[in-house]
């Protein structure tokens, strides 16, 4: 069944399964016995629906046209409608014969301009290289050890303090997003240091930290080293489709396993 | 040196491809900061010229059978690597980006917007005998088609239009490019909205067989002998 379905959706409408049944016939489209089209075409109308496929609307306006048509041919040629002064004009058989040899026409014109759109692929613009003579930023990838090792560099400003005791969240990442965001809108390239000069806990660091990993993930800001061991700079990334900030989090739950990272790693 | 081989040697430089008034600045500018009369001799160059200029020499690069051709597509001139050569250009410089190709139902349409523009959706739908909605979101979502108005008929529909991108994605100069246009782009000689309000099935047939009757029945003649006036008794 499913075979079926897939020659019927080769029919991009009624005017289309028409042609198609009048290249089967082999005869000009002006020539094209019409009362014999439409019992193809109600044929295949039937098929369709026996099938249980979806039938267009439009299949089955044209298909009363046809059947109209039809009906009109089983009078005698005198007993036939004719509209006065109007011969061609309101005859069905023309109007559906220069629809047919319409949709033909722009038919063609598609694979014309398919062939066109086929050949382009192959056609490559030559374009000069940009000249540019100014050394090019180095940049080097900053791996995860990098970063956890900058962060504990600044961690070390604060003496570690035995945290059992509960604080309220001063800090959330999404705040702390936000001021990135805005830092990186003032200048293009921020060394990683001046992100936590106004820190004034371990607790802003990490939460500082986690902003700018997310920052990260989301794309929307890159980190590099422009050589070894020299400090990691943050940039803002390449124009990107813009990411919803994460939804608010409290800072304390989230920093609790970068946290015992960082104890590990002390 | 002539104006072609300057022209030539932008060209072959250009980042991009170069219009008309593109080349005609780099001639004026090029005049004013320099001090050579070949320079300024190219100050005022006229547009025609310039095309004429640009003709022969796509031309006299089509006689001598390079690798490559010059080409004007959408009414900017650029180099471009002649097909054949593609699959080793390919391995250069990889594949190209590009949107992937167009189905048959949006290729149709774009045919019809094509030779028919500018045109609303309902004419389009007319020629094709579908509805062209999904087709459409298509076509405008990669910039193809456009909006370029709307019609002052009953409803103001929009009227679409081919966008420049039309043409850079075929390769072609401008719409007078596309192929037999002339055929395609006349208007039909019959116009169709008369027979979209009527319903032909109900609407013609009964007033025709009145008309009918009304030839064929004679009551005019049995009215026609006078009675014979009665014997003038």
């Amino acid at each position: 069944m499913s075979e079926f379905k897939v020659q019927f959706e080769m029919f991009e409408g009624p005017l289309d399964l028409l042609l198609y049944l009048v290249k089967k016939e082999e005869v000009d489209i002006y020539e094209v016995n019409l009362t014999k089209l439409a019992t193809e075409f109600i044929s295949y109308v039937d098929l369709m629906r026996q099938l249980d496929l979806d039938i267009a609307g439009e299949f089955l306006v044209m298909a009363s046209t046809l059947m109209y048509i039809k009906s009109r041919e089983l009078l005698p040629k005198d007993l036939q409608v004719v509209v006065e002064g109007e011969e061609d004009g309101e005859d069905p058989r023309w109007e559906l014969i220069r629809q047919l040899v319409e949709y033909k026409k722009f038919k063609d014109a598609a694979g014309r301009l398919q062939e066109m759109e086929h050949a382009q692929e192959n056609v490559y613009r030559r374009t000069a290289p940009k000249l540019s003579f100014d050394a090019p930023v180095q940049r080097m990838e900053v791996s995860i050890f990098d970063l956890v090792n900058a962060v504990n560099v600044i961690l070390k400003r604060f003496a570690p303090t035995d945290s059992r005791d509960v604080f309220e969240d001063k800090w959330t990442v999404s705040e702390k997003i936000e001021a990135i965001v805005n830092l990186m809108r003032q200048r293009p390239a921020v060394k990683f240091s001046e992100l936590f000069a106004e820190a004034t806990s371990r607790t802003e660091v990490v939460v500082t930290f986690l902003a700018m990993l997310e920052l990260i993930r989301l794309k929307q800001i890159v980190i590099a080293q422009t050589e070894e061991f020299s400090e990691i700079e943050i940039s803002q990334a390449p124009p990107q489709p813009v990411a919803a900030p994460p939804t608010e989090a409290p800072a304390e739950a989230a920093a609790a396993p970068i946290a015992e990272l960082n104890l590990r790693m002390n | 040196m002539e104006l072609k081989t300057i022209i030539e040697a932008v060209l072959f430089n250009s980042q991009k491809p170069l219009s008309p008034k593109e080349l005609r600045d780099v001639l004026s500018q090029t005049a004013e900061n320099s001090e050579e009369p070949l320079a300024k001799s190219f100050r005022k160059t006229k547009d025609e010229e310039l095309i004429a200029v640009l003709e022969t020499l796509a031309q006299e690069h089509a006689t001598a059978a390079r690798t490559f051709r010059l080409v004007c597509v959408a009414g900017a001139w650029q180099f471009v690597s002649q097909p054949e050569f593609a699959p080793w250009i390919k391995t250069l410089v990889g594949e190209k980006s590009r949107p992937g190709r167009l189905s048959q139902p949006a290729l149709e349409t774009l045919a019809i917007i094509a030779y028919r523009q500018p045109l609303t959706r309902a004419e389009m739908e007319q020629i094709r005998g579908v509805a062209v909605d999904g087709v459409m979101q298509t076509l405008l979502e990669r910039g193809i088609v456009e909006q370029v108005g709307r019609a002052e008929v009953v409803g103001r529909p929009v009227l679409y239009g081919t966008t420049p991108a039309f043409l850079e994605y075929f390769g072609l100069r401008g719409l007078e490019d596309l192929p037999a246009a002339d055929e395609l782009r006349k208007i039909p000689v019959k116009k169709p909205e008369a027979l979209l309000t009527v319903e032909p099935g109900l609407a013609t047939a009964p007033p025709e067989q009145l008309a009918l009757q009304e030839v064929v029945p004679r009551e005019t003649t049995p009215a026609e002998p006078p009675p014979e006036p009665p014997a003038r008794a």
